[in-house]
């Protein structure tokens, strides 16, 4: 093994090497393939989003079944580790994925809207299961679709979905953060604007 | 009390700030004002979103330094209206809704609500399908014994147990997924038998289980029972006597922890359960590591009852004979006008059972399930009613809980064992 | 489960022992059916009788629930599954109320009749709740499921089971959660 130490203008030219065949300094199409093969251009955007979304700190926000099964994908079989997502975060303040696993009742729904409004930016929310995202098995007066007063980026249907169907909606929602780096939630979900100010502040 | 009155509170907030000391402590002298000296009380919010409630169960806590002085749990927050949804449906399509109530334990309320219908039918189960069904809930109180003490042991900082109880889990949801296609709420009891024969597999498979599960056991009982730590925070902490469980209202392994050897597996056994020969644990001062102690010693039970059903299964139906409650097997409808005919009454009407009004009970892993069906002799019941044991047990947090510090608090909520599911229904 | 004679002893004991004020039965029925006795008694008369069947050996109570019998009245029923555990016995006692006047004494609290049971704590709280008995001394009746300034009696059989109308493709882009309705996405 050879530990090489080189400079930037070697590296981009094939400078010279002790005890290595010297190399010309590269020109033209083959200047740009040696570039292309050493370096990686991107845009701050785009990297920062590959980081966000390789490192989704989820809220620990279990409310029925689908939580049991959303506790299976921290088990070992399906290892949300491997993707880097296994810090669950119990304050919502240092989480930035809300997985809401289970019905929603009349009595928690503006629990869960605090809880995401407690949140910091940039946040996505994920609505685990059939009830959350319609209105599932029960169709009746204590119930409330999560669409109806959170921004849900990725429904997983399923009652309970299995902990691999939770893990595609993750990836899906991994994949939606890496393709659109759009920060705010207001900003996708075109409600700019709607903010409300608390009367007397 | 210390606390300013709020004068927009509504009647409903006063009445749930109302808190009642324990009358051993000291009076609180509420013009003592800012003086250091003079412990105040605080009450806290451990809301119903919290790492530690088990589900979301809001505690109103009335603390005295770290000491628990009052506990008032607020419930309701994942009410989900499944008796008010299971009188709108027909009684084979009440099963995957009420099964859904306490989601640890789908099994148990699916048979519940089966037994209650059967009985009111009168109807026969085959010894096959008891075999089984008695396979099928042993299997989900080990389950759900292992989730409790995964997420217990979590609670108490033993993070690790989690993953190996869960490791135990998949091969249990395996299992039920090759006998139904499901993991969880599984809707594989109907009424009259189960839906679905075992499938070649199954029995191989289940005797690898029951073979390495109660080495398992003892391993999660090496891990937990020789930790100083855990040995501290369950041992001598929130005893409660039995007497005070019983005008409770409490069933299950918190009774059976406190010395009452009430199981209604032995006491009032229903379908095949007299037919196995296990043992019931019971605990003998009712703290926190009676009750820790109870679960797991029950497991071990559970895993030679199951080998017991698996060795003795008979031959035979998997559902009972009588075409006007259950489906014809799908071969006969190309040739046989009646099962024709009955599939179709059974799938767009369904079966009608004559009015009456009956309670099931069965021992759940928590304690006394019920379920109180009336029927009106339509085809869909006039009212289901599950008795949850969560519901009931958790009147006794309280009195559990007081006098105790806040992580003994959280230690005997662990060990309550409550699922909110069954809890709010 | 006390069988058919058995029951009716049982409802002799507390005409015997009971008997009513006014010299009304406090038995109103007597029901055996499927193996389970079940034996109805008057609203006024529920504490006592729940404290001589426990002087009997019913010392544990399973079970508090309503039902609604609509559209008969008295409309309202609560029932209370009592246990004997020692001699693994069962006794349901079903009381009705009218919905035009739904009060039912307590029997949470210790009164001068007995020892209360104060596993009716909570359940008799959820009946109030779901069907609006009203339960006379209970110390902290409130609603316990439903919001708290929820309106209405959800499990009484003339209240609408409610819920979201199911989106199909001809009444698709009407509802608030639709993909064309009002606050979709993008």
């Amino acid at each position: 093994m050879r530990v090489e130490e080189l400079t930037a203008p070697q590296m981009l030219r094939g400078g010279e090497l002790e005890g290595l065949t010297p190399s010309a300094h590269l020109e033209g199409a083959d200047l740009e393939r040696h570039v292309q093969e050493r370096v990686l251009t991107t845009t701050l955007e785009r990297a920062t989003a590959w980081a966000r979304s390789n490192s989704f700190f989820p809220a620990t926000f279990g409310l029925a079944c689908c939580a049991i099964e959303m506790m299976s994908i921290v088990a070992a079989r399906v290892d949300v580790a491997r993707f880097g997502y296994e810090a669950f975060r119990a304050s919502p303040r240092q989480a930035d994925l809300l997985i809401l696993s289970g019905r929603v009742s009349i009595k928690m729904a503006p629990i869960v809207r605090r809880i995401y409004d407690q949140m910091l930016e940039p946040k996505w929310a994920i609505s685990m299961g059939a009830c959350c995202s319609s209105m599932g098995v029960f169709n009746n007066y204590a119930l409330v679709p999560a669409d109806k007063f959170l921004p849900i980026d990725v429904h997983v249907p399923g009652c309970p979905p299995r902990p691999e169907a939770l893990m595609h909606g993750v990836l899906k929602l991994r994949k939606m953060v890496q393709d659109d780096a759009e920060e705010s939630w207001r900003e996708r979900y075109g409600a700019v604007g709607t903010e409300e100010i608390a009367p007397g502040a | 009390m210390s606390q300013v009155e709020n004068p927009t509170l509504s009647e409903y907030r006063k009445r749930e700030q109302s808190i009642t000391l324990s009358p051993t402590e000291e009076q609180l002298d509420p013009a003592a004002g800012a003086d250091a000296t003079v412990q105040q009380v605080l009450t806290l919010n451990f809301g119903p979103h919290h790492p530690a409630t088990h589900g979301v169960l809001r505690l109103l806590v009335t603390l005295q330094g770290e000491v628990v002085r009052d506990i008032k749990p607020i419930i309701g927050y994942v009410h989900t209206g499944i008796e008010k949804t299971a009188e709108d449906k027909a009684y084979w399509k009440v099963i995957p809704v009420i099964e859904r109530m306490d989601y640890l334990s789908y099994y148990f309320n699916a048979m519940a609500f089966v037994g209650a219908v059967e009985t009111l039918l009168e109807v026969q189960v085959p010894p096959r399908a008891q075999y089984l069904r008695v396979i099928h809930l042993e299997l989900n109180r080990i389950m759900s014994h292992l989730v409790w003490l995964g997420t217990s042991a979590l609670d108490l900082g033993a993070i690790s147990m989690f993953w190996y109880c869960f490791r135990e889990r998949e091969t249990i949801l395996d299992l039920f997924e090759m006998s139904s296609g499901q993991r969880m709420h599984t809707r594989y009891f109907q009424v009259g038998g189960v839906i679905e024969d075992i499938p070649p597999g199954f029995a191989s498979k289940l005797q690898g289980f029951l073979d390495e599960m109660p080495a398992r056991v003892d391993q999660y009982g090496d891990l937990l029972n020789g930790n100083e730590i855990v040995l501290k925070r369950l041992r001598g902490t929130c005893p409660l006597d039995a007497q005070t469980l019983l005008s409770l209202g409490v069933t299950g392994p918190l009774l059976r922890a406190a010395g009452n050897p009430w199981d209604l597996r032995k006491a009032a056994p229903f379908g095949s359960y007299g037919d196995f020969d296990f043992k019931i644990p019971v605990g003998t001062v009712g703290d926190n590591y009676d009750r820790f102690a109870v679960r797991m010693a029950e497991m071990r039970e559970s895993v030679k009852i199951i080998a017991q059903a698996l060795a003795g299964l008979p031959e035979g139906p998997y559902i009972t004979d009588d075409r006007k409650v259950a489906l014809p097997p799908r071969h006969e409808l190309a040739t046989s006008m009646e099962a024709l005919i009955h599939h179709f009454k059974l799938v767009t009407e369904g079966f009608r059972v004559p009015p009456g009004e009956v309670y099931f009970p069965l021992e759940s892993p928590r304690g006394e399930l019920g379920c109180f069906v009336r029927s009106d002799g339509s085809s869909k019941p006039a009212r289901v009613h599950m008795r949850d044991p969560s519901f009931v047990n958790l009147q006794a947090f309280a009195h559990m809980a007081k006098g105790a510090y806040i992580a003994d608090m959280i230690a005997t909520l662990a060990m309550l064992d409550p699922i909110l599911g069954g809890i709010d229904r | 489960m006390p069988d058919a004679t058995g029951l009716e002893l049982i409802a002799q004991d507390l005409r015997k022992t009971i008997g009513g004020g006014d010299g009304a039965d406090p038995v109103l029925d007597t029901v055996f059916f499927r193996g389970r006795a079940t034996v109805s008694v008057r609203a006024e008369a529920i504490r006592a009788v729940l404290a001589q069947l426990r002087r009997r050996g019913y010392s544990f109570m399973s079970s508090l629930h309503g039902v609604d019998y609509y559209p008969d009245e008295p409309r309202l029923g609560v029932i209370y599954e009592l246990l004997d555990m020692s001699r693994v016995d069962r006794i349901t006692v079903k009381v009705r109320v009218p919905s035009d006047a739904p009060e039912l004494h307590s029997v949470t609290p210790e009164t001068p009749e007995g020892p209360g049971w104060p596993t009716a704590n909570h359940q008799e709280r959820e009946v109030y709740d779901m069907f609006g008995v009203i339960f006379r001394d209970h110390p902290d009746l409130r609603r316990i499921l439903m919001p708290e300034d929820y309106e209405g009696h959800p499990q009484r059989r003339d209240f609408p089971v409610g819920g979201e109308p199911v989106e199909f493709t001809f009444n698709e882009g009407e509802g608030p959660t639709s993909s064309r309705g009002a606050g979709s996405a993008r």
